[in-house]
């Protein structure tokens, strides 16, 4: 690891004006992915800004129809929240599976979509639900937030304060793990809620996706055979050892029926 | 059953320590002033190193040194040597590229060592390695075993890149059997190549005393003595009473521990160069996927000949075994005298021909890991077998009981150079289908298939020649050193025993093992052994530990100090008893006048033995002998594995729902512990079938260089085992063992593969990944449809 | 250089570390404490694993500055007496070979036994995704847990 310079800012404001204050700064979150990533030299951030000590991004809350993730609440403390499973079972169910313990003990909800890998599970959540991303500076939709590999819709500067989650009257999540690493080798949301049927991608492809077709034949009859025969091309998948495009694709399939069967 | 003696499964004397995170390995240890050194590696697979610039890494802030091959060179520094002479089908010996610690002019596997910076901190010399300036003329590299003859040659030493072409038994034999078989059955196989994965990285300390003109090396090695030789004789040109080198805790080996590496060597001569600066080395887990040595990874085409009572009459293996970029200190024993010597498996196959092409590719050396070679041959005989009996329309393990060497036929000279001196194996055949309900399988499966799911049941019979090995044997065959093993015991004169043995422990619990031998044999409480390995100061010269040799060979080591002790004692004790030699007898722990109630215990005589006041003429004093065990002949555990997997068709994966094992591996000291080494060996050969996969892409860049790649055995992917034993014992060695530690780790890859396919009615190679899994299913699907 | 305060094994200790210095090099290098190992450098392997605060968590990955205030529980400092009783079942069971997982595994057994006092065999081999032992087959790990739970919950 290189050296950098560490800081512990108290408020959001305070965090705000490190980030500014250099170039080459770089938020801490649960550091899961960051802190590995500069232990391979691969970054070398000359600040790191750590948000631990921001009481404001901690915390899950419901908020009339929304549900309200604080960015730097971790993936254990989603998993187990009692708010969480009462609202959307199958969000608590993606954090519980995200990682191995120890990582999720570490890991939080702003650090992962602030990276947006494209194996992560929070994508597809974010889209398979219609969530909101908000930063110090706007509201982001989830549709508009996922742009490409390792590439969101934030600018400098912003920092990820907290994720609204509508109320779907019902989810599901499965998951096809990559066996050595565990992340998704393809990972499918699927909800029922107020802006319709949402079905949503993650691992296969360089970025989380939706699969209108999926959406459609899901909104006249939600049910795994309703999407049976809908494959997505699998031209623009993701290709590795674990997985080719195609596998992926037929993935997709399968992840997307188990999800539409596990929904409550 | 003893609760601390032969037998009884004592709870280990390790634990303590390891519980409470009072273990001390390698990387726990630090000596005063030292520096630390990091490697830099070669980014390419195979390239002539046009020049290095160190000057800026060398002005790097806290560097102390940075050294290359050059300086090497210029010190005399030899070659890491390949111990085993193997000679090729025309009587010459095998191609012996020189394998220099530091490359000189040329990289051929990424990961080879380019350069050695030395500073303070390992932040300062990984810093100073980024400004070191090497210019590569990239050659083609040499990737795929199969083409590796064809490929850019790697070695001038070894034209076509190949090390030996090697053959045993008679081929003409083979094939004429083979043309009046009543079924030829046929099966090409890859054996998929490993990375051992210890968990503890490897690492060295190494520190020169410019005042005693010695070196001491503290190493993760599974062999100091071994260790020594070689850098002694070999490498570096020191006397042998110049180097300690002593392997404290280690975290695990497989295999991979064995050999003398690049890093030790380099950080031992780095500490004389640097005027006796103690120089510390650690891998880094990216580190031990590059350059520790990998294992397996074999070709083979094999063919068998059955009669039409359903016997085996031939069988022909062609084997292509890839050894990677150089040659570490046993790869060219592995696919050779550890591999095709056990094709005979358990069965009686009347001629029997290997042949073995070893070629040089640009990949990490290729050396032992747990079972080597031996899994190997259980794969080529299991999985043949099992194919024979579903073209032959037989069950599988009536095709096996039907061609087991029987009872009564052993000794028995198999065709492959091989005597097993003893083994039954009808039982643990019984007992294992006992164990796994097999009747009740098909019912099983037929649930299975009812909720859309394929069902597979595999078997493994496979046996292992272990306790290695006959000095004299192995060095016909072209062995460097002898196979032996040392022991020496010392009683003390307050009635507590020390036992040094050359077998090292790093999991397998001799401390415990060893200490119910000797406490059962000298009748001295348990708690009173104090086990002493892993150190060249404190053991006699020795040969450690690999090829679950500790017990057979170590252990017959120490009995026969243990003797001597005896022996001795009882000459003491006759005179302290003031009767003739031949009258007192030893049992339990005390010297008795025979018929008589006078007696005197071992502790007592101890004490006479260092207090010898009063003491019988012309023998020494004090009670401290030395042993030396040469194994007449390998010993051959045996046994049956039984696997049965779930495949789910939808996504491809397979789980395993069910493993029996019953191995017989003679006597048993430590039931626990022998479980403990069986479910361990399992798990590494269910990862080799299911799971790990050590791949390089075409440029020869490691695509599984980190845990996000390589895929290990988890808790989750593992059920619990079902494990029993039979009992042949040994006929050869005093305790009648036969070793443990390699079993699971050769049998289960085969029967893994067996329950695959058969649930999937099609063939495929190891790893039985999800994707390869469901393609077959698919193809299998469209079929039908 | 930034000073850095924590509890460790329930003492407290202040030292000034570079940004850099991992939790894991804080704890083995200036505290001597080196029954947390490092297996790893991807934060798969679990050699690592200590409480911070009641949870496990991977040393490796995370930085000694983020530790600042927070309780740190190691193996050296489970034990209230002999053996704590996770340790004690893994001696009785042999859920151990080399050692060298050991102490990351028994941390991350009493973290699970802290939040399921039940865990039923595959509720425990799933928690065990960030343990790697490469000696055991995990087998007598996972009785060694199940022993450990019924005795703490007795």
């Amino acid at each position: 690891m290189y050296n950098f310079d560490y800081h512990r800012p108290a408020s959001l404001a305070e965090a705000a004006s490190a980030l500014q204050g250099s170039d080459e700064a770089k938020l801490l979150a649960g550091g899961q992915t960051l802190l590995a990533t500069m232990k391979q030299r691969l970054a070398s951030p000359s600040d790191l800004i750590d948000l631990s000590g921001i009481g404001e991004l901690k915390g899950i809350s419901v908020e009339g129809d929304t549900l309200v993730i604080g960015a730097m609440t971790t993936h254990a403390e989603v998993a187990k929240s009692d708010v969480v499973k009462g609202f959307c079972a199958a969000l608590a169910k993606l954090a519980g599976g995200i990682g191995d313990p120890q990582v999720r003990h570490r890991g939080t909800i702003g650090g992962s979509i602030a990276n947006a890998d494209p194996a992560a599970d929070y994508p597809a959540a974010l889209l398979g639900l219609g969530a909101t991303v908000v930063t110090n500076k706007r509201e982001i939709p989830a549709d508009s937030y996922f742009i490409g590999l390792f590439e969101t819709a934030l600018e400098d500067g912003e920092i990820v304060t907290q994720v609204r989650f509508p109320k779907p009257q019902r989810a599901g999540y499965a998951k096809f793990a990559n066996p050595a690493s565990r992340y998704a080798i393809v990972g499918v949301f699927v909800s029922q809620g107020p802006s319709g049927v949402r079905v949503a991608v993650t691992g296969a492809g360089p970025s989380a996706f939706r699969v209108s077709e999926m959406e459609q034949a899901l909104a006249g009859n939600f049910s795994p055979d309703a999407i049976a025969g809908i494959s997505v091309p699998s031209d623009s998948l993701n290709s590795d050892i674990h997985a080719s495009a195609d596998y992926r694709a037929h993935l997709v399939n399968v992840m997307a029926r188990r999800a539409v069967e596990s929904a409550s | 059953m003893p609760d601390s003696g032969i037998g009884a499964s004592v709870t280990r004397k390790e634990d303590k320590r390891f519980l409470t995170g009072r273990g001390r390995y390698t990387d726990d240890l630090n000596r005063p002033g030292q520096a630390i050194a990091y490697f830099l590696r070669s980014p390419v697979a195979h390239a002539v190193i046009k020049s290095i610039d160190t000057s800026a890494a060398e002005a790097a802030p806290g560097v102390v040194a940075v050294f290359t091959g050059k300086d090497m060179e210029t010190d005399g520094v030899g070659s890491l040597p390949c111990g085993w002479v193997v000679k090729d089908k025309h009587g010459e010996p095998h191609k012996a590229p020189p394998h220099f610690p530091l490359v000189r002019d040329k990289v051929r596997y990424v990961g080879d060592h380019v350069a050695m910076v030395i500073a303070e901190t390992l932040a300062q010399a990984k810093d100073a390695a980024e400004l070191i300036e090497v210019d590569y003329d990239e050659q083609p590299p040499v990737i795929d075993a199969a083409g590796a003859m064809q490929g850019a040659l790697l070695h001038d030493e070894a034209p076509s890149n190949l090390c030996y072409d090697w053959e045993l038994g008679d081929e003409a034999a083979v094939d004429d059997a083979l043309s009046k078989a009543a079924h030829v059955v046929k099966l090409d196989i890859v054996n998929n190549r490993l990375i051992p994965n210890a968990i503890e990285p490897r690492a060295a300390i190494a520190e020169f005393s410019p005042a005693h003109d010695s070196y001491e090396l503290f190493s993760t090695s599974q062999n100091p003595h071994l260790l020594k030789l070689i850098l002694c004789a070999f490498v570096l040109g020191i006397p042998e009473t110049k180097l300690r080198v002593i392997a404290p805790d280690v975290g695990g080996g497989f295999g991979s521990k064995i050999y003398c590496y690049a890093e030790e060597t380099a950080c031992l001569w780095a500490s004389k160069r640097l005027n006796g600066r103690p120089i510390k080395w650690t891998a880094e887990r990216s580190e031990s996927f590059l350059a520790d040595a990998h294992g397996r990874d074999h070709l083979s085409s094999i063919t068998l000949g059955v009669d039409a009572d359903n016997k085996f009459t031939a069988l022909k293996v062609l084997t292509t075994a890839n050894l990677g970029a150089y040659l570490s200190n046993f790869a060219t024993c592995i696919p050779t005298y550890l591999y095709a010597t056990l094709l005979a498996g358990q069965y009686i196959t009347p001629v029997i021909y290997c042949n073995v092409k070893a070629v040089f590719t640009s990949t990490a050396p290729v050396d032992a890991y747990r079972g080597a070679g031996r899994p190997e041959a259980t794969y080529v005989v299991e999985r043949i077998v099992e194919v024979a009996a579903r073209q032959l329309g037989v069950d599988p393990a009536e095709l096996r009981r039907k061609n087991f060497i029987q009872p009564d036929q052993f000794p028995y000279q198999t065709p492959v150079a091989l005597t097993y001196d003893v083994g039954d194996y009808e039982p643990a055949l019984d007992q294992a289908l006992k164990m796994i309900d097999y009747s009740g399988f098909p019912q099983r499966r037929a649930e299975s298939e009812a909720r859309g799911k394929l069902r597979g049941i595999g078997f493994s019979a496979y046996i292992e020649a272990c306790g290695i090995a006959p000095s004299a044997v192995v060095g016909a065959l072209g062995a460097g050193v002898g196979l032996w093993e040392s022991a020496q015991v010392r009683m003390k004169a307050t009635g507590s025993v020390m036992v040094m043995t050359g077998s090292h422990a790093h999991g397998q619990g001799h401390e415990t093992t060893f200490s119910q031998v000797v406490s059962d044999y000298l009748g001295i409480p348990y708690e009173h052994v104090e086990i002493v390995h892993g150190d060249t100061g404190q053991v006699p010269m020795a040969m450690g530990t690999y090829g679950s040799r500790s017990l057979a060979v170590g252990g017959s080591a120490i009995i026969k100090a243990c003797d001597k002790i005896i022996e001795k004692g009882r000459k003491i004790a006759a005179h302290m008893l003031e009767a003739d030699v031949g009258d007192v007898e030893f049992k339990d722990g005390n010297y008795t006048v025979s018929g008589t109630d006078r007696s005197k215990s071992i502790g007592e005589v101890a004490f006479a033995a260092y207090v010898p006041h009063d003491y019988p003429e012309g023998v020494e004093p004090g009670l401290d002998e030395t042993a030396f065990y040469d194994p007449l002949n390998f010993t051959y555990p045996a046994g049956v594995h039984i696997a049965e997997v779930e495949i789910d068709p939808d996504t491809g994966v397979t789980t395993i729902v069910d493993w029996v094992a019953v191995d017989d591996f003679g006597k048993v000291i430590n039931p626990m512990i022998v479980e403990g080494q069986v479910h361990g060996g399992i798990a590494q050969g269910v990862g080799q079938a299911l799971l790990e996969n050590c791949a390089y892409d075409e440029n020869g860049q490691l695509m599984t260089g980190s845990y996000m790649d390589y895929t290990m055995p988890r808790a989750d992917n593992l059920p619990s085992f079902k494990v029993d034993m039979t009992e042949s014992p040994c006929t050869h060695n005093p305790l009648g063992v036969k070793g443990c530690g390699e079993a699971g780790a050769i049998a289960a890859p085969a029967a893994l593969m067996n329950a695959i396919t058969d649930a999937l009615g099609q063939e495929i190679d190891m790893p039985a990944s999800t994707e390869k899994v469901w393609r077959v299913c698919q193809s299998r699907r469209m079929a039908a449809e | 250089m930034p000073s850095v305060t924590m509890k460790v094994n329930g003492k407290e200790v202040t030292a000034e570390v570079e940004p850099r210095t991992l939790l894991v090099e804080f704890l083995r290098q200036n505290l001597a404490l080196t029954g947390t190992h490092v297996g790893c450098d991807t934060s798969q392997c679990g050699a690592c694993v200590v409480l911070v605060d009641g949870n496990s968590v991977k040393s490796c990955t995370m930085l000694a500055m983020q530790a600042d205030g927070d309780e740190v529980t190691t193996i050296e400092g489970l034990a209230n007496g002999d053996l704590h009783p996770v340790q004690a079942a893994f001696k009785e069971h042999h859920g151990l070979q080399c050692g060298f997982c050991t102490p990351g595994m028994v941390m991350s057994a009493v973290d699970l036994l802290s939040k399921n006092a039940k865990p039923s065999e595959s509720e425990i081999r799933h928690w065990l995704e960030g343990n790697f032992c490469r000696c055991t087959g995990y087998h007598n790990i996972v009785k060694a847990i199940q022993s450990a739970a019924e005795r703490m919950s007795a």
